[in-house]
């Protein structure tokens, strides 16, 4: 039984919750955010948005957390980054690498949090050479549930279960935040992405959740569409999509997709939103930890990330400027970071950011 | 347990009896056509047909018709089209029964980009196959509703299935000179299951010292395959994955219209199919692919050692696609099915 007895009540008009949110409370005139650098090259990316931050003055201050696998051995590191994230509101983070011994640390933080929609757009870049051309899709991720509900047990030996959960609240949560979104945000259709052929319960449940919110949104195009073929179309012809909704491990497959499609891991950042918070951090979630140290990872996707919090918070100056300046670097491949065909370091992308910036203003 | 590759009858004089499952949709009419090509080849093989279509038991089971099951039993080899698999009714898909019956638990699709089918991906070209768990995995079908409104999927992860597509796969690198395996997997979420999954493959790589063995986070391969599919060759993973992944690489080549794949089971079975749906909307014209079929068909027969007449087949059709005068709708073209299988057949009769 998919619908209970009565409909909960949707406000078309008024947002699950608001992507743009009132500004926070200034100490001194500066916002306080949380920056969790995590591991890999995470502390050189996040260094790369402190310096720019620094250099334009932005009002912001960073509350660190450097929570890495080391940090991770006592437990109160952990416990004390939420804390700190939820007092703040609003954070910028890395991947936290997860550790063999210990709980997974990205998917708690997640679920403690309830940062339960990821959103990220993958748009094309005139100066990056990618074999397709003209895309501008918007992933919707449900973040707190399915697949990563990290319930396993070895029921027997030698045979493990592992559950996904799909709950009517969660999808009809993402479904309202997709609609949303894609509303504000003045994008046509929302497809969502799903197996319900072969998962028909837990992924059936998702897809009528789904279809029901299509219904208080005429003017919004609605399409369904199975996983696998998803996948295909993308690499064939990705510029059919628009806002995608679904569940959280076809979101982390279509997203990691998409941000490959347009340029790498690099140059695509993302923001993540629960009722009274907003994470920022770059699109596809890797560590990279073989070059950790070595600073040749591309910070755009982590400095993009920055700029939007910075819009997140109403300091839309510096954020629109930023985001220009990432963008104006990228176009006229002024730095080339290793990803993008070339061998600048980390600090040459700041620095080349930064120069654009001054240009800019 | 599961044989290797099947050493059978060499002798190229002697009829080889081989299943052959139409399928629904435009099944029947590829198959005419693979039909058709293979007599025009003179392949030594004679076609069992039967009808697969779902029966529902009274114990809620459902299985496929008895002189199906037989056939597959006897013949062992045999080749399916396209079956029709409803959304959301209450019965299990009819390609999951099929793997069920069979035993099929390794799932293999190549995708090779083929001359005079350009994608974005044809100038650094596609050369990847994926072996996929068939049986497990996220498709178990035990799902239920644990209270209104909160509904729990089981995925099922063995060490038994694990170890023998993780064989296969090895086996199957070592047989056809392919020199590197990676396991895509989500070992960092899902600790247990893909971890039990890994663990196995870890142990079979450690038999095959000349194969290079790695693992991969799926989200990673996603990322890296769209950018450069060229570093991929071998990928082994579980049941979910290996259908999404081989969308993916089948996309890359030009899309499932082109992808062939085969099954393999317990005892030497072995399945070959088209990956594609039943595109009904293509039967009025006879206007659908049969390039998939076909190609499963080359894998089939190359599996039964007749390589030479493979080779002159697979010769005929990229010369044919190559030439793109005589395509189908899905890759640009305009000639129906039949047209385009009588343009491979003129090519062989040479």
């Amino acid at each position: 039984m998919l619908r209970h007895i009565t409909k909960p009540a949707l406000s078309v008009g008024r947002a699950a919750v608001s992507t743009a949110a009132a500004p926070r409370t200034k100490y001194g005139g500066k916002t306080t955010v949380t920056l969790i650098p995590g591991d890999g090259v995470g502390p050189e990316l996040a260094e790369s948005v402190t310096t720019i931050f620094k250099e334009m003055a932005v009002p912001v201050e960073f509350e660190m957390i450097d929570l890495n696998r080391e940090q991770l051995k006592d437990e109160g590191a952990f416990d004390y980054a939420i804390k700190s994230l939820k007092r703040n509101g609003v954070g910028l983070k890395g991947v936290i690498n997860r550790s063999a011994d210990f709980r997974h640390h990205n998917v708690e933080f997640r679920g403690n949090l309830d940062v339960y929609a990821n959103v990220v757009r993958c748009m094309s870049f005139e100066g990056i050479k990618t074999h397709h051309t003209g895309i501008d899709l918007i992933a919707i991720r449900e973040n707190t549930e399915g697949e990563y509900s990290c319930l396993e047990h070895e029921s027997v030996p030698g045979v493990v279960e592992s559950l996904k959960i799909i709950t009517r609240e969660k999808s009809m949560r993402i479904a309202k935040f997709a609609f949303d979104y894609a509303r504000e945000h003045n994008r046509k259709k929302v497809t969502c992405i799903h197996k319900a052929n072969i998962m028909k319960q837990s992924d059936g449940l998702f897809k009528a959740c789904c279809k029901e919110v299509s219904e208080d949104y005429p003017m919004i195009k609605y399409e369904e569409q199975i996983v696998d073929n998803t996948c295909q179309q993308l690499v064939i012809n990705p510029q059919q999509f628009d806002v995608m909704v679904m569940p959280n491990l076809y979101g982390n497959l279509v997203s990691n997709l998409a941000a490959g499609l347009v340029g790498g891991a690099g140059v695509v950042p993302s923001k993540s939103y629960g009722e009274n918070i907003a994470v920022f951090e770059p699109g596809a979630r890797h560590t990279w930890m073989e070059m950790k140290g070595m600073y040749v990872a591309n910070p755009s996707a982590m400095v993009l990330s920055g700029a939007f919090m910075l819009k997140h918070l109403q300091l839309h100056e510096a954020g629109d400027v930023l985001i220009k300046a990432v963008n104006n670097v990228i176009n006229k491949r002024s730095c080339l970071t290793i990803d993008l065909g070339g061998n600048a370091s980390t600090h040459d992308m700041t620095n080349t950011i930064l120069s654009e910036v001054d240009a800019l203003s | 347990m599961f044989l290797g590759r099947a050493a059978l009858r060499s002798s190229t004089r002697a009829l080889h009896t081989v299943t052959l499952f139409p399928g629904d949709g435009i099944g029947p009419q590829i198959s005419e056509s693979v039909k058709n090509i293979f007599a025009a080849a003179e392949v030594p093989i004679q076609w069992e047909e039967r009808q697969v279509y779902p029966i529902l038991e009274p114990n809620g089971k459902t299985r496929i018709p008895e002189d199906a099951v037989e056939s597959i039993f006897k013949n062992k080899i045999g080749l399916k089209g396209p079956m029709r698999t409803a959304i959301g009714k209450g019965h299990v898909s009819l390609n999951l029964t099929i793997r069920r019956t069979f035993g099929l638990y390794a799932n293999v699709r190549p995708a090779k980009s083929v001359p005079g089918v350009i994608t974005p991906y044809s100038a650094e070209g596609v050369d990847c196959v994926i072996m996929r768990e068939n049986t497990e995995g996220e498709y178990s079908g035990i799902e239920h509703t644990v209270v209104p409104g909160v509904v729990q999927s089981v995925k099922l992860i063995t060490r038994e299935a694990s170890r023998n597509v993780a064989e296969y796969a090895f086996q199957y690198a070592k047989d056809h000179g392919r020199k590197n395996i990676v396991a895509l997997h989500k070992a960092n979420i899902m600790k247990m299951s893909d971890g039990m999954f890994l663990e196995q493959c870890r142990e079979v790589a450690a038999k095959y010292p000349e194969i290079s063995y790695k693992e991969m986070y799926l989200d990673s391969a996603c990322l890296k395959i769209v950018s450069d599919p060229s570093k991929f060759d071998v990928m082994v993973m579980p049941n979910l994955y290996g259908d999404i992944f081989s969308d993916l690489t089948a996309g890359l080549i030009g899309g499932l219209g082109l992808a062939p794949s085969g099954n393999m089971g317990k005892d030497g079975i072995a399945i070959y199919e088209a990956v594609h749906g039943t595109a009904d909307d293509l039967v009025e014209q006879n206007k659908g692919n049969p390039t998939a079929l076909l190609m499963s068909a080359l894998m089939m027969l190359r599996h039964m050692g007749l390589k030479t007449h493979a080779d002159k087949i697979e010769g005929a059709v990229l010369e044919t696609l190559k030439e793109r005068k005589f395509v189908t709708g899905d890759i640009g073209g305009t000639a129906t099915n039949p047209e385009y299988a009588a343009e491979i057949c003129r090519k062989i009769k040479g």
